[in-house]
């Protein structure tokens, strides 16, 4: 028997759901309480027997007297307590196959550890002795100054990291946390004893959260409770520190750094709203039409049309005390011009004309699609929570945003185009 | 363990099914048999620049892109020496999006001129970005020119010189296709939330009607033993010396490759390490150091590269490594130290699966490698590594004969 089909219309997508019916939610955290009042914020999910625990201080660049304090700090914590060296914590951990990492940001500083959640007990000690016992000792601390200083020097020859310190400075001054940066002599100036300080005021006696996930033990609890509930953590209320911006008055920059340098580094950029402000949650759709997705229209002009880069885009620092809106990118030395050129193109279209409907829905569909996507394992689960615990923020800020994403209108991002991406906003820099 | 079921298409495709509940989207990930081992000398860089082109449209559809985002779904593609893997993302309920758009570019591509002229600007400036642009761009051109005399991993994937992408015509890129992106060459992994009688059905509809196409025969030249120590001195706008050595060792499918990742392990890649410790911390002699290889299918390089502290010759940061490696060739390492390399790689390997787009990655890199099942033994492989074993291996793989070495100097201003 023959059977008859239809031949197969290749021309014709094939009907889809769209992205913006789907159904989001941000699975739940179960909240836990420590003694000392700690409070630990758990996501229990996933295929394997893994997990992720991530201690937050408030010891960033922010609580710093002097530059690059609050980083070493953060960097050393795992070199040497009054019982161990370096290498012997080090050892501790790997033989667990275990990965206990450290990262300094403006507000916070974190450690976290990624480990087989059958090794957990056997790790934990070992960040509860770094938070107490950290002794930083002076000859880690000379390898970290000579090292550091050595990677500076060959970071400083390539022109994107110029570029990324320069913009940050014209944003927010060079004495704001959010605009400074290190030179050789902020690493000759670091001394053991500062650091100490430093760990003692904002680790030990500093205020810390956690946050949990992954297949988690059944005594989570008592064990996070016997290791860090009686540490002498959040007695103190960490003091406000104000740090005013400084915008730069002066707007346009062409350095050059590399007189043989074959590429420029492009970095244009305004200072912009928070996340609680009304209109974020819908610059977001505009800021993914503009240079924020591989569909782009900075990417599809300036990359797919011209082929001048590898790759443009476009994207918000947001930090707690400020904020800004980026556009980045690498192009040809001789393209950049042009390239700049493209971008103010870019915005002035976006403010005249109304973005067309097809293309308004394949960004929210790709937004929305991205979510789904990355709402997939306890671990993106709990950095979606962690963003908004720690901005003050409520679980009605993530179905808020889904909600504007998904009903945004033209009208609304064209206000929002001629509210914000005016030119005379932005600074502009092009680093070779 | 990772369960997953198989069938063939009449025309050779390949696909692996891989089925997780537990999330609401869905993988469609295709693995092409070709890399950039299998370009010719005077074309290098065309794998790479054809995995650009592959997003230029194909034969019915014009923008691959555009239909995906609009379904909610993202995707990219990376091309190694040995294979070029393209793969997506997106609610599972819209799988046949994928299906769709990757069996028309399997079918055939536009091939337009004007895509073809833009991606040859893109990938050269990928190339200025990564390769000129960057202080030390150029080592791994200068070391794998070194370390191979024959074998095509002598050039990178970016490819030899600019002059190859630029020089790019369209009917290079027609014969490449067709010789290549065959259905029998092709691996497909459907994995997420679906069913394989749906998948099935999917597949007969948009890849059934495919030509099997040419077979390619892969011929390439062995690499032949290196008999002698080779040697070279760059001078260049660097702000540090660098210090660059590698050696020959074992292919994908070998069982001493596992012993050489290990030993890469003891070296290399994390503070506890011996090269680490040793020549950073104990002996300040680097500023950085680390030891790696690239995991090549063919017989491939296991490499150690630092930065040296201001002031250090490079004779004496050399001679301070072979110190290290001596302690390797000389004695076996503790049981303890074996044992903690091995925990590393069973973590990495656990976390690596937490993603499902990595599963099916890996799915499909093991049925390349052979047969998709291989992906729940590599444990027992590494398990099965002796102190012993890594004592002979060291012994074979850092034997001085064999060993490629650059001194990467700042230039003296």
């Amino acid at each position: 028997m023959i059977q008859k089909t239809a031949p197969l219309n290749r021309k014709q997508a094939p009907r889809i759901k769209d992205a913006i019916e789907f159904d989001l939610t941000l699975k739940p955290y179960e909240k836990l309480v420590l003694d000392n009042g700690i409070e630990v914020y758990a996501v229990h999910a996933g295929p394997e027997e893994l997990m992720q625990v991530e201690w937050v201080f408030s010891a960033g660049n922010w609580y710093e007297s002097q530059n690059g304090i609050a980083a070493a700090t953060n960097y050393l914590i795992k070199n040497g307590t009054k019982d161990k060296s370096a290498f012997e914590l080090s050892e501790q951990v790997d033989f667990y196959g275990a990965y206990l990492n450290r990262n300094c940001y403006n507000e916070t500083a974190n450690i976290t550890l990624h480990t087989l959640t059958r090794h957990l007990s056997s790790l934990l000690p070992i960040v509860s002795e770094i938070i107490t016992d950290s002794i930083y000792p002076v000859g880690e601390l000379d390898i970290y100054k000579q090292n550091m200083k050595q990677r500076l020097e060959v970071n400083l020859k390539k022109c994107d990291f110029v570029a990324n310190r320069l913009i940050d400075e014209y944003l927010f001054g060079i004495n704001h946390p959010y605009g400074k940066y290190n030179s050789s002599k902020t690493y000759d100036e670091l001394e053991r004893e500062k650091l100490e300080a430093f760990h003692r005021q904002y680790y030990l006696n500093g205020k810390c959260t956690i946050f949990v996930a992954g297949v988690l033990p059944k005594d989570l609890h008592q064990q996070l409770n016997s290791h860090f509930g009686q540490l002498p953590l959040n007695r103190v209320a960490v003091t406000d520190i104000d740090h005013p911006i400084r915008e730069a008055v002066e707007k346009n920059y062409r350095i050059i750094n590399d007189p043989n340098g074959v590429q420029g580094a492009v970095r244009i950029a305004r200072p912009f709203i928070d996340r609680k402000h009304p209109d974020f949650a819908a610059t977001q759709v505009l800021n993914a039409l503009f240079g924020g997705f591989f569909g782009s229209r900075l990417m599809n002009n300036i990359r797919e049309d011209k082929g001048y880069t590898y790759g443009i885009h476009s994207y918000f620092q947001n930090y707690m005390h400020g904020s800004s809106w980026m556009i980045s990118t690498e192009a040809g030395k001789d393209v950049c011009e042009e390239t700049v050129k493209e971008i103010y193109n870019e915005m002035k279209e976006l403010r005249e004309v109304p973005v067309p409907a097809e293309e308004l829905l394949l960004v929210k569909n790709y937004l929305i699609g991205t979510i789904l996507g990355d709402l997939d394992g306890p671990f993106h689960i709990i950095g979606r929570w962690k963003n908004i615990i720690l901005n003050g923020l409520t679980e009605d800020y993530f179905y808020n945003s889904v909600q504007t994403i998904k009903t945004v209108d033209s009208k609304t991002l064209q206000e929002l185009a001629n509210k914000y991406l005016d030119p005379a906003s932005f600074y502009e820099l092009v680093v070779v | 363990m990772i369960h997953f079921e198989r069938f063939q298409l009449n025309n050779g495709l390949k696909v692996i099914v891989h089925k997780d509940v537990s999330t609401p989207m869905a993988v469609l990930d295709i693995l092409y048999d070709v890399g950039a081992r299998d370009e010719d000398a005077a074309k290098t860089g065309f794998a790479h620049l054809f995995e650009h082109l592959m997003f230029g449209g194909s034969v019915n559809i014009p923008d691959y892109d555009e239909p995906l985002q609009v379904a909610g779904g993202e995707n990219n593609a990376y091309t190694t020496n040995d294979l070029t893997n393209y793969y997506c993302q997106l609610p599972a309920e819209n799988l046949e999006t994928a299906f769709w758009l990757e069996s028309d570019r399997m079918l055939s591509l536009a091939f337009s001129e004007k895509s073809l002229d833009v991606q040859r600007k893109v990938v050269s400036e990928e190339f200025k970005e990564h390769y000129l642009n960057k202080p030390y761009g150029n080592a791994w051109h200068i070391m794998r020119e070194m370390a191979y005399t024959q074998h095509p991993y002598r050039w990178m994937t970016i490819g030899k010189e600019l002059s190859h992408i630029e020089e790019a015509s369209l009917k290079d890129v027609k014969a490449f296709f067709f010789k290549h992106y065959t259905p029998a060459n092709a691996i497909m992994v459907v994995a997420g939330n679906v069913e394989m009688d749906e998948v099935i059905r999917l597949a007969e509809k948009w890849f059934g009607g495919i030509e099997a196409g040419a077979t390619y025969t892969r011929n390439i030249a062995r690499e032949p033993e290196q008999k002698e120590a080779r040697k070279q001195v760059v001078n260049a706008a660097v702000p540090l010396d660098a210090f660059y050595k590698c050696w020959h060792m074992a292919g994908r499918m070998d069982q001493r490759y596992y012993t050489a990742d290990l030993i890469t392990d003891i070296l290399g890649g994390s503070t506890s390490s011996r090269l680490f410790q040793t020549l950073v911390k104990e002996k300040k002699l680097f500023s950085n150091i680390e030891c790696h290889h690239f995991g090549s299918m063919d017989e491939g390089l296991l490499a150690i590269e630092g930065k040296l502290v201001k002031g250090v010759s490079p004779e004496t940061a050399d001679a301070a490594v072979e110190m290290v490696l001596d302690s390797l060739r000389n004695e076996k390492v503790a049981e303890k130290e074996l044992q903690k390399v091995k925990n590393k790689t069973e973590s990495i390997m656990a976390f690596e699966d937490m993603s499902l787009m990595n599963r099916a990655n890996s799915l499909a890199y093991y049925e390349l490698l052979g047969d998709a099942a291989l992906m729940n033994n590599e444990l027992e492989k590494y398990n099965a590594v002796t102190t012993e074993d890594i004592l002979s291996e060291s012994r074979r793989i850092f034997d001085d004969s064999k060993s490629n070495t650059l001194y990467y100097l700042a230039s003296k201003k």
